[in-house]
């Protein structure tokens, strides 16, 4: 949260946190009051978060089947299996592999289409709508219109291939180029949300820097690179790992596009755990791969937290 | 979403949120017709169709006969003319009236739940003084980074003790927590002036009704963004409701719609027909709404998700 662009905060000054005034005696009535506000969320947070946290800790240590069966601990037996799982392994290096392709693409088209939309060309609304309709979409939705776009006999895709003299391609059946059309798909779905942050981003960029920039004759071209670019470099980390960790959480679309069938070169981590769990039943295995999952993200977490702080200090 | 960076007693606070609307005036230093500017209205237009072209051909499709839309003629339109036959047969399915209910109303629940939760939750971190406050605030904090998607297991598991599996209660439960959410509320709420507070319990107004008639209120905006990204997160989320749900009358659309691909085989007209029918509350949606989502995506977004 931090990183937002330094124009979007005002700073509000004293601390509003401790109300004045307080009467000793009532300091254990607001005890109560404020746990009576806190209940409904924090049940609600220990039963649906964090037992499940801790829960799936345990499970992991356990060979706990959905069917019922098993639940004897087993020590660190599915963490051993998980890190010499070669398809354990595969599905990482798919996940990784499918976040580098899309969240260049992704931070890049949207940094280009916020930045022409603020220029204030007119048919605002068209642009909007054009580029951010898709992510309101369902992913189920936009799994049937892709895949038909990506059918190899009577697909648009091919269509477009021919039009340009090329050799039609499978998209989605071929293991050489099944990971890049959900790529494809990706980007055209969410990159209007990246869009909308970039262009919030922008917008609050005030206008007299750019009146002044123009009195001293700089033009728009200049401006975007000396006044907007600069500006963006807070907005853009941001936008850079929230993008990772989405892209890391890859299952919907893959899932649906491929009709459910387990590819070894689309296959994402979300759909290993999903698979070890309710495809061969073993809760405990894919609680177990769950966690080294969720490893990677704190280890994004926290990079992330290092990186913001550094740019902190630089300015 | 950080969680190192944030103090608990953070001073600063989005104050001035993207509001969204489009520039009125046109930026200085252009020349309304410079060669520039034609050249970014070209390459926008370019992108426009570009983002609008995949939609545009599934309605296309949903509009031929089946035959037409298996021949792989690229024509906008079929040889035998456009024909609503697709949107007949898929509306006279009834599944479909079902499903989009499911969703609409489990949605609407679930934004009810989150935000009724979160902001009495994000109130009392924000202004109220406890025992402990500072470290429940950075345990919720902390939870953020927690994806959904490592806790299907656990979840599941919980949801068949207490007998869930299969029932609304047990889609929709596990969504109404959004850590996220209490915190951008947090921020919202700090920033309220306290001496409007003060005035109202020199009047003997108890901490509900504060928090009831003057704070939520003046929050608005913020329930506002909150509600439409918790509700668009609801409406397509698809692991949980797929995981949980396997009666055909419980589904939500995205569930439901993913179990007849495979059913209609090689059925294009039908399909698109589908999920156009899926699509186009939504664009309505966003068309009136055009203002509020966007502003919403862009606040709830830079916190949460």
């Amino acid at each position: 949260m931090t990183a937002v662009t330094d124009s979007t905060r005002t700073i509000v000054t004293g601390s509003r946190t401790t109300p004045r005034g307080r009467r000793a005696g009532s300091r254990g009535r607001e005890q109560l009051i404020s746990w009576a506000f806190l209940a409904p969320f924090l049940v609600a947070f220990a039963l649906f978060l964090v037992w499940p946290i801790i829960h799936g800790i345990i499970l992991s240590f356990t060979d706990q089947s959905l069917t019922g069966a098993g639940g004897a601990f087993v020590g660190f037996a599915n963490y051993a299996e998980a890190l010499g799982d070669p398809k354990m392994w595969q599905s990482m290096g798919n996940t990784v592999w499918f976040t580098l392709l899309s969240t260049v693409p992704l931070v890049v088209i949207a940094l280009l289409m916020a930045a022409l939309v603020d220029r204030g060309i007119p048919g605002q609304w068209l642009w909007r709508l054009s580029f951010f309709m898709p992510f309101l979409l369902a992913s189920t939705v936009i799994s049937q219109i892709w895949v038909w776009i990506f059918n190899p006999q009577v697909g648009a895709a091919n269509n477009i291939l021919e039009f340009f003299g090329l050799e039609p391609i499978a998209w989605l059946q071929n293991p050489d180029t099944n990971m890049l059309s959900i790529v494809i798909a990706t980007v055209w779905w969410t990159v209007g949300f990246n869009f909308l942050l970039y262009l919030a981003a922008m917008q609050n960029i005030p206008p007299q820097q750019y009146e002044a920039a123009s009195l001293d004759g700089a033009g728009a071209w200049r401006q975007f690179w000396s006044i907007t670019l600069p500006q963006l470099g807070p907005a853009t980390v941001l936008i850079l790992i929230l993008q990772i960790l989405a892209s890391l959480k890859l299952f919907d679309q893959a899932y649906q596009m491929l009709g459910g069938v387990a590819s070894d070169t689309t296959r994402s981590i979300v759909q290993y755990i999903y698979e070890a769990g309710f495809v061969s039943y073993r809760f405990g295995y894919s609680a177990a791969i769950s966690y080294v999952f969720f490893a990677l993200i704190v280890i994004i977490g926290v990079a992330q937290a290092l990186i913001t702080r550094r740019r902190k200090e630089q300015f | 979403m950080s969680t190192a960076t944030t103090a608990p007693t953070a001073t600063e606070t989005i104050t001035t949120a993207a509001t969204g609307a489009p520039r009125r005036t046109r930026l200085p230093g252009h020349k309304p017709f410079g060669p520039l500017r034609i050249a970014a209205f070209v390459v926008l237009l370019l992108l426009a169709v570009g983002w609008l072209l995949p939609f545009l051909w599934a309605v296309a499709t949903a509009f031929k006969t089946e035959t037409d839309a298996a021949s792989g003629d690229p024509g906008w339109i079929g040889a035998s003319g456009p024909t609503v036959d697709a949107f007949v047969a898929i509306l006279s399915q009834g599944n479909v009236y079902t499903w989009a209910f499911n969703s609409l109303w489990t949605s609407a629940a679930i934004t009810l739940i989150t935000l009724a939760i979160s902001a009495l939750a994000a109130y009392a971190l924000s202004r109220l003084d406890f025992t402990g406050r500072r470290w429940l605030f950075i345990a919720i904090i902390a939870s953020i980074v927690v994806p959904p998607q490592v806790l299907i297991i656990p979840l599941f598991y919980e949801m068949l003790a207490f007998n869930l599996i299969d029932t609304y209660w047990g889609l929709i439960l596990p969504q109404v927590v959004a850590p996220a959410m209490v915190f951008i509320l947090k921020r919202f709420f700090d920033a309220v002036p306290i001496e409007l507070e003060d005035a109202a319990r020199v009047d003997g107004a108890g901490r509900f009704r504060i928090f009831w008639s003057i704070v939520l209120p003046l929050s608005r905006p913020i329930l506002a963004s909150v509600a439409i990204f918790v509700f668009i997160t609801a409406w397509n989320n698809f692991l949980w409701p797929f995981l949980v749900v396997g009666d055909t009358t419980l589904m939500t659309l995205p569930v439901g719609l993913q179990t007849v691909i495979s059913a209609y085989g090689v059925q294009y007209a039908q399909v698109m027909a589908q999920a156009v029918l899926a699509a186009v509350p939504l664009i309505v949606v966003f068309l009136i709404f055009q203002k509020q989502i966007v502003k919403g995506v862009a606040t709830s977004g830079f916190g949460g998700q």
